[in-house]
């Protein structure tokens, strides 16, 4: 696939494309523009929206780090990971309530907070570890669209054995006072959970950088990706690196999943569906298979999600843009895809 | 031994876990609704049964280890029992469990209800220990069945397989007596509920003579057949075709309104799966948006023909209508193929799963309600009307959707063995290499995108005539799923495959009621083992068969003769679909 450079975009097989381009400029454009003349949200809404936009894409950056790992390793979508991410929170509701009927939520609401979260990170890890190890190991060196076709299996297969397990409903998770209100830092007035998820994220990140950066197993990580083969040939145990990768990506998975649930405070058996989607657009964004590239792309896709509704769509007089908030992510994925298929950061044969 | 032991350990082990699973998802106390044997057997009841059996047949299969194993008679039946033993004691553990603990407020499904179900009625105790020798003389029993002689092993599974088939298609095969006036048959066989105990007897006699007798004499029967002339073979061809289609025509007048709505779904759903399968199966392109097609579709036709629509309401006739739908499809083909179609496989999965939920959020949304009917949809599609005859009964609705049917089967086969069908092979086998060839891939992919489409606004179409009214809720991404799941079932790019996988995935939840609240998780375990163990689904068409088996060895030892094929294709997949 070549690049996309403004040179290529005359060129005859570019001329669908070129039309696209200017087409989507041309509406994000007016749209913005129409929006701010119109000067309905004043400075402290938008500003309350790039809040909600930096939490919302921290999360899909935990998320997107899970799909970047994988596939930068396998080369392959694991669809199921947005169930990954569902398994732990759904998981994890049980512990919440059980610590908050006994107490320890209102008494010590960091310990009983540390608790669901390692409870939710547990679980998604072990889901993640069971699927590669039933699901795509038996797979590997299949062509793309099997384990693609097993992943979207799996998917369902999680879904519908959580909804068996725990039941249809939506489950609400008990509200941690701390988490209320909110606190002003220069000038901005932010929800103290979404600071909170926000610093979280980040932490996770941080720690997972150095992971695959400073340790021995994830120089292994490394050169695993780079070359599956050589790095075998170097005594590097794939299989295990393999493993390690799914359950760095479920821990991260469970994290997300707990901090999304302190933003939306419900879970149910259906909650990984989009924002699995989302995160896999955050990672090809970023450029799938680089790990910053994922941190990016999800920043970047929660702060589109949270304000372009607004910004684009409401200066054309749509009404409730924020139902279409799904259809900007979409967008933005297939854009990308169509435009420039190895994301900011992506490595070139990939695509 | 010690390894047969092991593996049987193994195969106990994962069968506890499967009736775990089906315990806890909440299948077993939901199908224990259902009747089997009158007041005797349950779906629910038989399922450990089942998977015991299963384990203990497996456990006493030959195991490859360099070269294969046949274990003696008395290892066999030894690793069978261990297997159902395992298995037995696993689900023992767990109705113990489910008694001492309140485990229920976390694991919704772990019920009192369960446990009874599980203990066979039986108090604590008892109960118990039936789970576990029950365990371990059912896996016997299937070790048993697997060393019998080849003929008879076939035989027994046939008839047991058989008789659980004919007690889940009460409904089906009672309405079709009743409609025949074969009262009697139906009578003798079937209580109101589930199948009479003599029937039952009678029909697994019957079915496991007949399936001995078959696996005895068919080699013969085949034989003959494959030493006929080509005219007579394509005689014998024909007239089968030929009555299955007097058999096809005929159907709506017995089977009353239940089973002909279970029909119209199942033809609609062969007619998703026909177009799926041109660009899955012919063109090697994963789409998994093929909904936003189908609700196309069914909008186009809501807004052409219903007078309800909210903005534009021309009322055509339908059958005036169709034909500018499936224009329409295939033009929001072309439309939504032309700039995804230079992606590599799974991206495009992706960008068109994205397309169909796009779809689906803005016919949903306030934006269109004004011209879509947002969430109330749009009501009142008519009816077609074929020459004063109103087809609004399920029953006469099945004529057009049959048509259809044919029509898409048989533009189907003959673009398969047509040049473009010939570019597409080439081009799923290898892209590069196409169109080094000279092969337009873009071209071919694009004329596959639009085809598929306009099979899908077909289905959509006759979908919104049938329930007569259009909402965006009900076309989301379980219908491209379900198209997708069903082509993977039956065989991708095989044609006979779409209408077995939607027989069976589509057809079989309409009689079952009481499941279709675990159809999706039946097709993610469909998808997950048919990848893993049968990647070529269960009809596949001959070349790709042949295709996912190349690697694979002609000149094995036939250490069972009648064995060979199945085992080869369970044991060695080398899944190559591109």
């Amino acid at each position: 696939m070549r690049r996309f450079r403004l040179g290529n975009l005359f060129k005859r097989n570019n001329i669908l494309l070129t039309v696209v381009a200017v087409l989507v400029t041309a509406v994000v454009v007016i749209g913005s523009a129409q929006t701010i003349a119109k000067g309905r949200y004043t400075l402290d809404v938008w500003e309350s929206f790039v809040i909600s936009g930096v939490a919302l894409g921290a999360v899909y950056a935990l998320i997107a780090i899970g799909y970047t790992l994988v596939y930068g390793i396998l080369f392959m979508i694991n669809f199921a990971h947005g169930e990954v991410f569902m398994a732990g929170a759904f998981t994890a509701v049980f512990a919440a309530q059980a610590l908050a009927s006994e107490g320890l939520v209102a008494a010590n609401p960091v310990l009983a907070f540390a608790i669901v979260l390692v409870v939710a990170m547990i679980t998604s890890m072990v889901v993640a570890i069971l699927l590669e190890r039933l699901a795509y190991r038996p797979l590997r060196g299949a062509p793309r669209l099997v384990p693609l076709i097993t992943a979207i299996g799996a998917s369902l297969f999680l879904q519908y054995t959580f909804r068996g397990l725990y039941g249809a409903g939506i489950k609400a998770y008990p509200t941690f006072e701390i988490f209320r209100g909110s606190i002003e830092i220069a000038g901005l007035v932010i929800p103290v959970a979404k600071a909170f998820v926000t610093v979280i994220a980040v932490l996770l990140m941080v720690a997972l950088y150095f992971f695959v950066e400073r340790t021995r197993t994830g120089r292994a990580m490394r050169a695993v990706s780079e070359n599956k083969d050589v790095a075998a040939m170097m005594g590097i145990n794939v299989d295990r690196v393999i493993v390690i990768t799914f359950a760095i990506g479920g821990v991260l998975a469970g994290a997300a999943g707990i901090l999304y649930t302190l933003i939306f405070n419900q879970v149910s058996y259906t909650m990984g569906f989009f924002p699995g989607i989302k995160a896999f657009t955050a990672a090809v964004l970023g450029g799938i298979g680089n790990i910053v590239g994922a941190m990016l792309g999800g920043l970047a896709l929660g702060l589109l999600e949270a304000v372009a509704p607004f910004l684009i769509l409401e200066g054309y007089n749509i009404p409730s843009p924020n139902q279409l908030k799904d259809v900007i992510a979409f967008s933005v994925l297939v854009l990308v895809l169509i435009f420039r298929p190895t994301g900011f950061l992506g490595r070139k044969e990939n695509v | 031994m010690g390894a047969f032991l092991r593996r049987a350990l193994f195969f106990g082990f994962v069968a506890g876990l499967v009736v775990l699973h089906l315990a806890l998802v909440g299948l077993i106390v939901k199908l224990d609704e259902r009747n089997l044997i009158n007041g005797l057997v349950t779906i629910g009841t038989v399922i450990p049964i089942l998977v015991a059996l299963v384990a203990g047949f497996l456990a006493a299969r030959p195991m490859r280890r360099g070269e294969l194993v046949i274990p003696t008679p008395m290892t066999g039946l030894l690793s069978g029992a261990v297997a159902g033993l395992t298995g037995g004691l696993m689900v023992a553990a767990f109705t113990w469990l489910a008694d001492a603990y309140s485990i229920r407020d976390v694991l919704i499904n772990a019920s009192p209800k369960l446990v009874q179900i599980l203990h066979w009625g039986m108090d604590a105790t008892t109960g118990t220990l039936a789970l576990i020798v029950g365990g371990a003389a059912m896996g016997l029993l299937g070790a048993v069945i697997r060393i019998l002689p080849g003929t008879l092993r076939r035989g027994a599974i046939t008839g047991l397989s058989a008789v659980v088939g004919l007690a889940l298609m009460q409904t089906f095969v009672v309405q079709i007596l009743t409609g025949l006036s074969l009262d009697f048959i139906s009578t003798f066989f079937y209580a109101r509920d589930g199948m009479t105990e003599p029937g039952a007897v009678v029909a697994l006699v019957a079915c496991v003579v007949g399936g001995w007798a078959w696996a005895e004499r068919g080699h013969a029967v085949r034989t003959r057949y494959t030493t006929m002339t080509p005219t007579q073979r394509r005689n014998i061809r024909w007239s089968f075709i030929g009555i299955a289609i007097l058999i096809l025509l005929s159907l709506p007048m017995f089977v009353g309104s239940f089973l002909a709505t279970a029909l119209d779904t199942v033809g609609i759903y062969v007619l998703l799966g026909l177009g799926l399968n041109i660009v899955v199966g012919f063109a090697g392109l994963l789409d998994l948006g093929y909904v936003a097609f189908y609700a196309v579709g069914a909008y186009a036709t809501a807004v052409l023909t219903s007078g309800a629509s909210p903005a534009f309401a021309p009322q055509l006739n339908f059958w005036l209508a169709v034909p500018l739908v499936m224009l329409v499809a295939a033009l929001i083909g072309l439309t939504i193929g032309a700039p995804v179609l230079r992606l590599r496989g799974d991206y495009l999965a992706i960008v068109t799963l994205a397309f169909g939920e796009i779809a689906r959020i803005i016919f949903l949304s306030d934006w269109m309600t004004p011209y879509l009917g947002g969430a109330q949809g749009i009501l009142q599609v008519p009816a077609p009307n074929f020459f004063g005859i109103d087809l609004r009964q399920p029953e006469k609705l099945y004529y057009p959707i049959l048509v259809a049917c044919i029509i898409a089967a048989v533009a189907a086969i003959s673009l398969a063995n047509s040049r473009v069908g010939r570019a597409w092979t080439a081009m799923r086998e290898d892209e590069s290499v196409a169109e080094a060839t000279g092969i337009n891939t873009t071209k071919y992919k694009l004329l596959a995108f639009s085809l598929g489409a306009t099979f899908g606004g077909l289905a959509g179409a006759l979908y919104a005539v049938r329930i007569g009214s259009v909402f965006p809720q009900e076309l989301n991404i379980i219908v491209s799923i379900n198209a997708l799941a069903l082509i993977i079932l039956g065989g991708i790019g095989s044609i006979p495959g779409v209408i077995v996988g939607s027989v069976v995935l589509v057809g079989l939840p309409e009689l079952l009621r009481e499941f279709s609240e675990y159809r999706l998780l039946v097709y993610g375990i469909v998808l997950v083992a048919m990848m893993l163990l049968r990647p070529e689904g269960l009809l596949p068409n001959r070349s790709r068969r042949a295709e996912l088996h190349e690697g694979e060895d002609d000149s094995k030892p036939d250490w069972d003769e009648q064995d060979w094929e199945k085992e080869a294709g369970a044991e060695t997949p080398t899944p190559m679909i591109t």
